[in-house]
Protein backbone atom coordinates (compact mmCIF):
# COMPACT_ATOMS: atom_id res chain seq x y z
CA UNK A 1 0.00 0.00 0.00
CA UNK A 2 1.44 3.18 -0.97
CA UNK A 3 2.59 5.85 1.70
CA UNK A 4 -0.29 8.19 0.70
CA UNK A 5 -0.33 11.99 1.74
CA UNK A 6 -3.57 11.66 4.35
CA UNK A 7 -5.86 14.23 4.51
CA UNK A 8 -6.75 16.47 7.40
CA UNK A 9 -10.81 16.69 7.70
CA UNK A 10 -12.02 19.83 8.29
CA UNK A 11 -15.83 21.03 10.28
CA UNK A 12 -17.92 20.75 7.18
CA UNK A 13 -15.72 17.27 5.99
CA UNK A 14 -15.80 14.99 9.15
CA UNK A 15 -19.06 13.69 8.51
CA UNK A 16 -17.67 12.00 5.58
CA UNK A 17 -14.17 10.90 7.41
CA UNK A 18 -16.10 9.41 9.75
CA UNK A 19 -18.66 7.71 7.73
CA UNK A 20 -15.94 6.28 5.81
CA UNK A 21 -13.96 4.88 8.61
CA UNK A 22 -17.38 2.88 8.82
CA UNK A 23 -17.19 2.02 5.67
CA UNK A 24 -20.04 4.47 4.31
CA UNK A 25 -19.95 6.83 1.73
CA UNK A 26 -21.73 9.89 2.93
CA UNK A 27 -22.19 12.46 0.94
CA UNK A 28 -25.14 15.37 0.80
CA UNK A 29 -28.48 16.35 -0.50
CA UNK A 30 -30.31 19.66 -0.42
CA UNK A 31 -33.77 19.31 0.82
CA UNK A 32 -35.30 21.74 -1.07
CA UNK A 33 -33.82 21.32 -4.41
CA UNK A 34 -32.92 17.83 -4.36
CA UNK A 35 -29.19 18.35 -5.54
CA UNK A 36 -27.09 15.81 -4.05
CA UNK A 37 -23.16 17.24 -4.40
CA UNK A 38 -19.92 16.71 -2.87
CA UNK A 39 -17.45 17.70 -2.13
CA UNK A 40 -18.77 18.49 1.62
CA UNK A 41 -20.27 22.01 1.88
CA UNK A 42 -22.71 22.92 4.96
CA UNK A 43 -24.61 24.15 2.10
CA UNK A 44 -26.21 23.51 -1.64
CA UNK A 45 -23.80 24.83 -4.13
CA UNK A 46 -26.77 24.85 -6.91
CA UNK A 47 -29.05 26.83 -4.66
CA UNK A 48 -27.01 27.75 -1.70
CA UNK A 49 -29.87 26.70 1.15
CA UNK A 50 -28.42 25.62 4.40
CA UNK A 51 -31.34 22.57 4.50
CA UNK A 52 -29.27 20.27 3.06
CA UNK A 53 -28.63 16.36 4.69
CA UNK A 54 -26.15 13.60 4.49
CA UNK A 55 -27.21 10.38 3.62
CA UNK A 56 -25.14 7.46 2.49
CA UNK A 57 -24.46 6.83 -1.49
CA UNK A 58 -25.16 3.44 -2.89
CA UNK A 59 -21.42 2.91 -3.55
CA UNK A 60 -21.88 2.40 -7.04
CA UNK A 61 -21.04 4.51 -10.04
CA UNK A 62 -19.01 4.73 -13.51
CA UNK A 63 -15.86 5.69 -14.80
CA UNK A 64 -16.35 9.11 -15.87
CA UNK A 65 -12.57 9.77 -16.96
CA UNK A 66 -9.33 8.80 -15.75
CA UNK A 67 -5.48 8.65 -16.35
CA UNK A 68 -2.96 6.22 -16.15
CA UNK A 69 -0.23 7.47 -14.07
CA UNK A 70 3.66 6.86 -15.15
CA UNK A 71 5.61 9.17 -13.36
CA UNK A 72 4.72 8.79 -9.68
CA UNK A 73 5.54 11.00 -6.77
CA UNK A 74 8.48 9.28 -4.42
CA UNK A 75 5.65 7.43 -2.34
CA UNK A 76 3.80 5.64 -5.21
CA UNK A 77 6.77 4.98 -6.65
CA UNK A 78 6.64 1.43 -6.22
CA UNK A 79 2.84 1.21 -7.59
CA UNK A 80 2.89 2.74 -10.92
CA UNK A 81 1.61 2.28 -13.24
CA UNK A 82 -1.48 3.69 -11.78
CA UNK A 83 -5.16 4.24 -11.91
CA UNK A 84 -5.91 8.19 -11.39
CA UNK A 85 -9.88 8.03 -11.79
CA UNK A 86 -12.49 10.20 -11.71
CA UNK A 87 -16.26 8.33 -10.82
CA UNK A 88 -19.54 9.46 -11.66
CA UNK A 89 -21.63 8.08 -8.54
CA UNK A 90 -25.15 6.74 -9.35
CA UNK A 91 -26.85 9.98 -7.23
CA UNK A 92 -24.65 12.48 -9.66
CA UNK A 93 -21.46 13.31 -7.62
CA UNK A 94 -18.39 12.97 -8.98
CA UNK A 95 -14.91 12.26 -7.15
CA UNK A 96 -11.55 11.63 -7.71
CA UNK A 97 -9.78 7.66 -6.35
CA UNK A 98 -7.99 5.28 -7.80
CA UNK A 99 -9.53 1.69 -9.77
CA UNK A 100 -8.17 -1.24 -7.69
CA UNK A 101 -8.67 -4.67 -8.29
CA UNK A 102 -7.84 -4.59 -12.39
CA UNK A 103 -4.53 -4.16 -14.08
CA UNK A 104 -4.12 -0.47 -15.08
CA UNK A 105 -4.41 -1.17 -18.96
CA UNK A 106 -6.89 0.93 -21.04
CA UNK A 107 -8.19 -1.86 -22.37
CA UNK A 108 -9.12 -3.26 -18.67
CA UNK A 109 -10.61 0.23 -18.54
CA UNK A 110 -13.10 1.18 -20.57
CA UNK A 111 -14.95 4.99 -19.85
CA UNK A 112 -18.04 4.38 -18.15
CA UNK A 113 -17.16 1.17 -16.69
CA UNK A 114 -19.25 0.13 -13.74
CA UNK A 115 -17.67 0.57 -10.27
CA UNK A 116 -18.03 0.31 -6.88
CA UNK A 117 -16.78 1.34 -3.74
CA UNK A 118 -13.86 -0.56 -1.70
CA UNK A 119 -12.06 0.71 1.52
CA UNK A 120 -8.49 1.19 2.08
CA UNK A 121 -7.63 1.82 5.87
CA UNK A 122 -4.73 4.17 6.07
CA UNK A 123 -4.89 4.65 9.71
CA UNK A 124 -7.04 4.92 12.82
CA UNK A 125 -8.71 8.26 11.44
CA UNK A 126 -8.48 7.62 7.55
CA UNK A 127 -9.88 5.44 5.31
CA UNK A 128 -9.90 6.17 1.77
CA UNK A 129 -12.79 5.17 -0.63
CA UNK A 130 -11.01 3.50 -3.93
CA UNK A 131 -13.34 1.99 -6.40
CA UNK A 132 -13.20 -1.19 -8.05
CA UNK A 133 -15.12 -2.76 -11.36
CA UNK A 134 -18.29 -3.76 -9.91
CA UNK A 135 -19.35 -7.46 -9.38
CA UNK A 136 -15.98 -9.00 -8.81
CA UNK A 137 -14.97 -9.47 -5.23
CA UNK A 138 -12.10 -8.10 -3.34
CA UNK B 1 -11.22 50.70 -26.91
CA UNK B 2 -10.06 52.23 -23.69
CA UNK B 3 -6.56 50.72 -23.15
CA UNK B 4 -3.24 49.74 -25.43
CA UNK B 5 -0.71 47.93 -24.35
CA UNK B 6 2.72 50.59 -25.54
CA UNK B 7 5.77 48.05 -24.01
CA UNK B 8 6.22 44.40 -23.84
CA UNK B 9 9.56 42.52 -23.28
CA UNK B 10 10.33 38.96 -22.31
CA UNK B 11 14.12 38.32 -19.58
CA UNK B 12 17.37 38.59 -22.42
CA UNK B 13 17.24 34.56 -21.93
CA UNK B 14 14.83 32.24 -21.48
CA UNK B 15 15.64 28.28 -20.51
CA UNK B 16 17.77 26.98 -17.46
CA UNK B 17 18.59 30.11 -15.89
CA UNK B 18 19.92 28.80 -12.21
CA UNK B 19 21.69 32.55 -12.01
CA UNK B 20 18.36 34.47 -11.49
CA UNK B 21 15.75 34.43 -9.00
CA UNK B 22 11.85 34.20 -9.69
CA UNK B 23 11.91 38.08 -8.71
CA UNK B 24 14.60 39.30 -10.42
CA UNK B 25 13.10 37.66 -13.61
CA UNK B 26 10.09 40.05 -13.10
CA UNK B 27 12.56 43.02 -12.69
CA UNK B 28 14.32 42.29 -15.63
CA UNK B 29 11.43 41.74 -17.90
CA UNK B 30 9.73 44.78 -15.89
CA UNK B 31 13.00 46.97 -16.60
CA UNK B 32 13.13 45.80 -20.78
CA UNK B 33 9.56 46.50 -21.12
CA UNK B 34 10.10 49.90 -19.68
CA UNK B 35 12.64 50.98 -22.30
CA UNK B 36 10.46 49.26 -24.50
CA UNK B 37 8.16 51.74 -23.74
CA UNK B 38 10.72 54.51 -23.44
CA UNK B 39 9.66 55.14 -20.06
CA UNK B 40 11.37 55.02 -16.43
CA UNK B 41 9.78 53.47 -13.40
CA UNK B 42 9.02 56.73 -12.06
CA UNK B 43 6.35 57.06 -14.60
CA UNK B 44 4.69 53.74 -13.43
CA UNK B 45 1.53 54.14 -11.03
CA UNK B 46 0.15 50.35 -10.96
CA UNK B 47 1.64 47.24 -10.36
CA UNK B 48 -0.18 44.03 -11.28
CA UNK B 49 1.67 40.21 -10.87
CA UNK B 50 1.06 36.85 -10.26
CA UNK B 51 3.65 34.60 -8.55
CA UNK B 52 4.96 37.08 -6.58
CA UNK B 53 3.19 39.77 -4.40
CA UNK B 54 3.01 43.03 -6.33
CA UNK B 55 4.07 44.72 -2.87
CA UNK B 56 7.06 42.80 -3.36
CA UNK B 57 7.86 43.33 -7.02
CA UNK B 58 6.90 47.18 -6.49
CA UNK B 59 9.74 47.46 -3.64
CA UNK B 60 11.92 45.86 -5.62
CA UNK B 61 11.84 47.56 -8.31
CA UNK B 62 11.45 50.81 -6.42
CA UNK B 63 7.44 52.48 -7.09
CA UNK B 64 4.94 53.01 -5.24
CA UNK B 65 1.86 52.50 -7.16
CA UNK B 66 -1.48 54.23 -6.78
CA UNK B 67 -3.08 51.02 -7.86
CA UNK B 68 -1.90 46.70 -6.97
CA UNK B 69 -3.48 43.99 -8.45
CA UNK B 70 -2.01 40.50 -7.45
CA UNK B 71 -4.55 38.51 -9.29
CA UNK B 72 -2.92 35.17 -8.78
CA UNK B 73 -4.86 32.34 -10.43
CA UNK B 74 -2.31 30.53 -12.57
CA UNK B 75 -1.31 31.10 -16.00
CA UNK B 76 -3.86 33.04 -17.42
CA UNK B 77 -3.34 35.86 -14.09
CA UNK B 78 -2.01 38.46 -17.10
CA UNK B 79 -4.36 38.37 -19.45
CA UNK B 80 -6.90 38.93 -16.43
CA UNK B 81 -4.17 41.46 -15.26
CA UNK B 82 -4.19 43.68 -18.79
CA UNK B 83 -8.29 43.38 -18.26
CA UNK B 84 -8.35 45.00 -15.03
CA UNK B 85 -5.84 47.61 -15.76
CA UNK B 86 -7.89 48.37 -18.54
CA UNK B 87 -11.01 48.96 -15.88
CA UNK B 88 -8.71 50.80 -13.48
CA UNK B 89 -7.49 53.31 -16.25
CA UNK B 90 -10.71 53.74 -17.18
CA UNK B 91 -11.84 54.43 -14.06
CA UNK B 92 -8.71 56.93 -13.40
CA UNK B 93 -7.40 54.99 -10.31
CA UNK B 94 -4.10 54.78 -12.32
CA UNK B 95 -2.60 56.08 -15.68
CA UNK B 96 0.62 53.41 -16.34
CA UNK B 97 0.43 50.49 -15.71
CA UNK B 98 3.02 47.65 -15.19
CA UNK B 99 1.97 44.31 -15.37
CA UNK B 100 4.67 41.58 -14.87
CA UNK B 101 5.47 37.67 -14.48
CA UNK B 102 9.13 35.46 -13.65
CA UNK B 103 9.47 32.59 -12.46
CA UNK B 104 11.84 30.16 -11.82
CA UNK B 105 9.82 27.16 -13.06
CA UNK B 106 13.14 25.07 -13.92
CA UNK B 107 15.72 26.28 -11.01
CA UNK B 108 13.36 26.60 -8.29
CA UNK B 109 15.70 29.74 -7.27
CA UNK B 110 13.43 31.88 -4.89
CA UNK B 111 10.14 30.02 -5.88
CA UNK B 112 7.25 29.04 -2.86
CA UNK B 113 6.46 25.38 -2.54
CA UNK B 114 3.79 23.72 -4.67
CA UNK B 115 2.41 21.59 -1.82
CA UNK B 116 -1.29 21.88 -0.53
CA UNK B 117 -2.58 21.84 2.90
CA UNK B 118 -3.78 18.44 3.86
CA UNK B 119 -6.57 20.86 5.19
CA UNK B 120 -7.61 21.90 1.89
CA UNK B 121 -10.27 20.35 -0.33
CA UNK B 122 -7.33 19.25 -2.97
CA UNK B 123 -5.31 17.99 0.10
CA UNK B 124 -8.72 16.07 1.10
CA UNK B 125 -10.10 14.74 -2.17
CA UNK B 126 -7.79 14.77 -4.40
CA UNK B 127 -4.02 14.23 -2.70
CA UNK B 128 -4.23 11.60 -1.34
CA UNK B 129 -4.75 9.37 -4.85
CA UNK B 130 -1.50 9.65 -6.10
CA UNK B 131 -1.69 13.25 -8.03
CA UNK B 132 1.34 14.47 -9.09
CA UNK B 133 1.76 17.85 -10.64
CA UNK B 134 -0.53 18.82 -13.41
CA UNK B 135 0.02 16.02 -15.54
CA UNK B 136 -2.21 13.69 -13.42
CA UNK B 137 -4.82 16.21 -13.40
CA UNK B 138 -5.33 18.71 -15.73
CA UNK B 139 -5.38 15.44 -17.93
CA UNK B 140 -7.99 13.92 -16.70
CA UNK B 141 -10.66 15.19 -18.63
CA UNK B 142 -8.61 13.82 -22.04
CA UNK B 143 -10.69 10.37 -21.81
CA UNK B 144 -13.62 11.53 -21.37
CA UNK B 145 -13.28 14.14 -24.62
CA UNK B 146 -11.79 11.14 -26.13
CA UNK B 147 -15.22 8.70 -25.59
CA UNK B 148 -17.73 11.25 -26.56
CA UNK B 149 -16.20 12.77 -29.94
CA UNK B 150 -14.20 10.26 -31.03
CA UNK B 151 -11.13 12.36 -30.85
CA UNK B 152 -7.72 10.18 -31.31
CA UNK B 153 -4.85 10.40 -29.95
CA UNK B 154 -3.46 10.89 -33.53
CA UNK B 155 -5.53 14.10 -33.36
CA UNK B 156 -3.84 15.00 -30.04
CA UNK B 157 -0.21 14.53 -31.41
CA UNK B 158 -1.30 16.23 -33.94
CA UNK B 159 -1.71 19.67 -31.66
CA UNK B 160 2.50 19.17 -30.38
CA UNK B 161 3.57 18.49 -34.52
CA UNK B 162 1.80 21.68 -35.15
CA UNK B 163 2.95 23.32 -32.67
CA UNK B 164 6.90 22.34 -33.10
CA UNK B 165 6.42 23.58 -36.66
CA UNK B 166 6.14 26.88 -35.65
CA UNK B 167 9.12 26.35 -32.71
CA UNK B 168 11.57 25.41 -35.83
CA UNK B 169 11.25 29.39 -37.04
CA UNK B 170 12.05 30.93 -33.78
CA UNK B 171 15.66 30.94 -33.02
CA UNK B 172 14.52 31.46 -29.10
CA UNK B 173 12.39 28.71 -28.65
CA UNK B 174 13.97 25.62 -26.35
CA UNK B 175 12.78 22.67 -28.68
CA UNK B 176 13.19 22.94 -32.07
CA UNK B 177 13.93 20.24 -34.07
CA UNK B 178 11.21 18.67 -35.98
CA UNK B 179 8.97 16.02 -35.18
CA UNK B 180 6.05 13.58 -36.39
CA UNK B 181 3.15 12.10 -35.41
CA UNK B 182 4.64 8.99 -34.57
CA UNK B 183 7.60 11.00 -32.15
CA UNK B 184 4.92 11.88 -30.45
CA UNK B 185 3.13 8.48 -29.45
CA UNK B 186 6.30 7.02 -29.32
CA UNK B 187 7.54 9.46 -26.49
CA UNK B 188 7.72 8.04 -22.92
CA UNK B 189 4.42 8.17 -21.39
CA UNK B 190 3.86 10.35 -18.55
CA UNK B 191 0.13 9.59 -17.34
CA UNK B 192 -1.80 7.32 -20.00
CA UNK B 193 -2.77 8.89 -22.42
CA UNK B 194 -0.40 11.75 -22.71
CA UNK B 195 3.29 11.57 -24.22
CA UNK B 196 6.12 13.22 -23.04
CA UNK B 197 5.57 15.42 -26.20
CA UNK B 198 2.46 16.09 -25.55
CA UNK B 199 3.63 17.71 -22.10
CA UNK B 200 4.57 21.73 -22.07
CA UNK B 201 8.58 22.33 -21.12
CA UNK B 202 9.09 23.23 -17.62
CA UNK B 203 11.68 26.72 -17.88
CA UNK B 204 12.91 29.68 -16.01
CA UNK B 205 11.85 33.17 -17.54
CA UNK B 206 9.67 36.35 -17.22
CA UNK B 207 7.93 38.87 -19.48
CA UNK B 208 6.39 42.26 -18.54
CA UNK B 209 3.86 44.49 -19.98
CA UNK B 210 2.86 48.36 -20.12
CA UNK B 211 -0.61 49.23 -20.36
CA UNK B 212 -2.11 52.73 -20.66
CA UNK B 213 -5.23 54.42 -22.34
CA UNK B 214 -5.85 53.87 -25.63
CA UNK B 215 -5.81 58.14 -26.52
CA UNK B 216 -2.32 58.48 -24.73
CA UNK B 217 -1.39 55.27 -26.65
CA UNK B 218 0.25 56.87 -29.55
CA UNK B 219 2.88 58.71 -27.45
CA UNK B 220 5.04 56.10 -27.23
CA UNK B 221 7.77 54.82 -29.57
CA UNK B 222 6.36 51.36 -30.62
CA UNK B 223 2.84 50.89 -32.47
CA UNK B 224 0.11 50.15 -30.13
CA UNK B 225 -1.69 47.37 -29.50
CA UNK B 226 -5.35 48.28 -28.80
CA UNK B 227 -7.09 45.93 -26.42
CA UNK B 228 -10.67 45.41 -28.15
CA UNK B 229 -12.20 43.02 -25.95
CA UNK B 230 -11.16 40.60 -23.08
CA UNK B 231 -12.74 38.15 -20.35
CA UNK B 232 -12.36 36.03 -17.20
CA UNK B 233 -13.91 33.54 -15.56
CA UNK B 234 -13.49 30.64 -13.30
CA UNK B 235 -15.14 27.21 -12.83
CA UNK B 236 -13.09 25.11 -9.60
CA UNK B 237 -10.02 24.06 -8.37
CA UNK B 238 -9.95 20.52 -8.63
CA UNK B 239 -9.98 19.19 -11.64
CA UNK B 240 -12.62 16.29 -10.42
CA UNK B 241 -15.00 19.00 -9.55
CA UNK B 242 -15.06 20.57 -13.34
CA UNK B 243 -18.97 20.12 -14.54
CA UNK B 244 -18.45 18.75 -18.10
CA UNK B 245 -14.92 16.95 -18.69
CA UNK B 246 -15.14 17.73 -22.78
CA UNK B 247 -15.74 21.37 -21.96
CA UNK B 248 -14.29 24.33 -20.08
CA UNK B 249 -17.00 26.67 -18.51
CA UNK B 250 -14.52 29.10 -17.78
CA UNK B 251 -13.26 28.81 -21.42
CA UNK B 252 -16.35 29.52 -22.66
CA UNK B 253 -17.69 32.43 -20.05
CA UNK B 254 -14.33 34.20 -20.41
CA UNK B 255 -14.26 34.14 -24.63
CA UNK B 256 -18.33 35.14 -24.68
CA UNK B 257 -16.92 38.40 -23.31
CA UNK B 258 -14.36 38.97 -24.68
CA UNK B 259 -15.98 38.55 -27.98
CA UNK B 260 -18.75 40.82 -27.21
CA UNK B 261 -17.21 43.21 -25.90
CA UNK B 262 -14.61 43.15 -29.15
CA UNK B 263 -18.02 43.35 -31.52
CA UNK B 264 -16.36 41.03 -34.05
CA UNK B 265 -16.33 37.71 -35.22
CA UNK B 266 -14.63 34.39 -35.08
CA UNK B 267 -13.74 34.63 -38.63
CA UNK B 268 -12.25 37.91 -38.05
CA UNK B 269 -9.36 36.55 -36.02
CA UNK B 270 -6.39 36.67 -37.79
CA UNK B 271 -4.00 35.23 -35.40
CA UNK B 272 -4.27 33.14 -32.20
CA UNK B 273 -2.23 32.30 -29.20
CA UNK B 274 -3.92 29.47 -26.93
CA UNK B 275 -2.82 28.86 -23.94
CA UNK B 276 -1.28 25.04 -24.16
CA UNK B 277 -0.15 23.46 -21.06
CA UNK B 278 -0.83 19.85 -22.74
CA UNK B 279 -2.12 19.33 -26.58
CA UNK B 280 -5.24 18.66 -25.16
CA UNK B 281 -5.44 22.69 -23.41
CA UNK B 282 -5.78 24.43 -26.96
CA UNK B 283 -8.02 21.72 -28.48
CA UNK B 284 -10.67 22.34 -25.52
CA UNK B 285 -10.04 25.99 -26.31
CA UNK B 286 -10.56 26.06 -29.94
CA UNK B 287 -13.99 24.39 -28.95
CA UNK B 288 -14.89 26.64 -26.06
CA UNK B 289 -14.11 29.81 -27.94
CA UNK B 290 -16.53 28.96 -30.57
CA UNK B 291 -13.73 28.62 -33.21
CA UNK B 292 -15.19 25.14 -33.99
CA UNK B 293 -18.05 23.07 -32.49
CA UNK B 294 -17.89 20.83 -29.97
CA UNK B 295 -15.97 17.85 -30.30
CA UNK B 296 -14.52 19.33 -33.85
CA UNK B 297 -11.13 20.30 -32.70
CA UNK B 298 -9.18 17.00 -33.67
CA UNK B 299 -9.97 16.42 -37.08
CA UNK B 300 -9.56 20.36 -37.28
CA UNK B 301 -5.33 19.60 -35.83
CA UNK B 302 -5.11 17.11 -37.70
CA UNK B 303 -5.58 18.54 -40.83
CA UNK B 304 -2.70 20.72 -40.06
CA UNK B 305 -4.22 23.88 -40.15
CA UNK B 306 -3.13 25.47 -37.19
CA UNK B 307 0.61 25.01 -38.23
CA UNK B 308 2.64 27.07 -40.88
CA UNK B 309 0.40 27.51 -44.20
CA UNK B 310 -2.36 26.16 -42.55
CA UNK B 311 -5.64 29.01 -42.36
CA UNK B 312 -5.72 29.52 -38.38
CA UNK B 313 -2.04 30.15 -37.55
CA UNK B 314 -2.20 29.19 -33.90
CA UNK B 315 1.00 29.78 -31.01
CA UNK B 316 3.10 31.09 -34.03
CA UNK B 317 5.82 31.17 -31.21
CA UNK B 318 6.12 27.64 -30.47
CA UNK B 319 3.93 27.58 -27.43
CA UNK B 320 4.25 26.49 -23.94
CA UNK B 321 4.65 22.97 -25.59
CA UNK B 322 8.13 24.09 -27.58
CA UNK B 323 9.14 27.60 -27.01
CA UNK B 324 9.10 27.98 -23.24
CA UNK B 325 6.93 27.07 -19.96
CA UNK B 326 7.80 28.84 -16.95
CA UNK B 327 4.42 27.08 -14.89
CA UNK B 328 2.67 30.05 -15.73
CA UNK B 329 3.38 30.90 -19.84
CA UNK B 330 0.08 33.55 -20.11
CA UNK B 331 2.48 36.40 -20.20
CA UNK B 332 4.22 34.52 -23.00
CA UNK B 333 1.44 34.12 -24.89
CA UNK B 334 0.54 37.69 -24.92
CA UNK B 335 3.81 38.54 -25.89
CA UNK B 336 3.78 36.72 -28.90
CA UNK B 337 0.37 38.60 -29.82
CA UNK B 338 1.80 42.09 -29.58
CA UNK B 339 4.71 40.92 -31.65
CA UNK B 340 2.56 39.63 -34.42
CA UNK B 341 0.55 42.72 -34.25
CA UNK B 342 3.44 44.93 -34.37
CA UNK B 343 5.25 42.89 -36.73
CA UNK B 344 8.08 41.96 -34.54
CA UNK B 345 7.78 38.25 -34.54
CA UNK B 346 10.18 35.73 -35.49
CA UNK B 347 7.49 33.77 -37.46
CA UNK B 348 5.99 36.85 -38.73
CA UNK B 349 2.57 36.48 -40.51
CA UNK B 350 1.20 38.95 -43.08
CA UNK B 351 -1.38 41.46 -42.57
CA UNK B 352 -2.46 40.48 -38.67
CA UNK B 353 -4.82 42.64 -37.85
CA UNK B 354 -6.33 41.14 -35.00
CA UNK B 355 -4.80 38.36 -32.36
CA UNK B 356 -6.80 36.64 -29.54
CA UNK B 357 -4.71 35.11 -26.40
CA UNK B 358 -6.64 32.90 -24.26
CA UNK B 359 -5.20 31.67 -20.98
CA UNK B 360 -5.92 28.91 -19.29
CA UNK B 361 -5.29 29.02 -14.86
CA UNK B 362 -4.68 26.02 -12.81
CA UNK B 363 -6.60 22.65 -14.62
CA UNK B 364 -9.35 24.29 -16.58
CA UNK B 365 -9.41 26.24 -13.09
CA UNK B 366 -9.99 30.08 -14.71
CA UNK B 367 -9.73 31.45 -17.85
CA UNK B 368 -8.58 35.26 -19.31
CA UNK B 369 -9.34 36.20 -22.65
CA UNK B 370 -7.64 39.45 -24.43
CA UNK B 371 -8.72 40.22 -28.28
CA UNK B 372 -6.11 43.14 -29.73
CA UNK B 373 -5.81 44.87 -32.74
CA UNK B 374 -2.85 47.06 -34.23
CA UNK B 375 -5.92 48.70 -35.57
CA UNK B 376 -6.01 52.36 -34.04
CA UNK B 377 -9.71 52.84 -35.86
CA UNK B 378 -11.48 49.58 -34.99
Amino acid sequence: MPKRPLPESTPETQEFWAGARRGELRIQRCKPCGNAYFFPRPFCPRCSSDDVEWFTASGRGRLYSYVINHRPPPNFKDYAPYVIAVVELEEGPRMMTNIVGVEPAPENLPVDLPVEVTWEQQDDIITLPLFRPSGRSS
Amino acid sequence: MSAAIVGAAETDELGVLPHLSAIQLHAQAALRALADAGISKDDVDAVLCAGQSPVAVAEYLGIVPTYIDGTGVGGCSFMIHVRHAAAAIKAGLCNVALITHGQSGRSRVGEGGWGQSRQSMSGQFEEPYGVAGPATRFTVPILRHMHEYGTTHEQMASVAVATRRWAEKNPRAMMRDPITIDDVLSSRMIAYPVHLLECCLVTDGGGALVVVSAERAKDFPKKPVYLLGSGESSEHSMISMMHDFTESRAFKVSGQSAFAEAGIERKDIDHAMFYDAFAHTPMFALEALGFVGKGESGPFFEEMRTAPGGDFPLNTNGGGLSYTHTGMYGMFAIQESVRQLRGEAAAQLPDVRTSIAHGVGGMFSAAGTLILTNDAGA
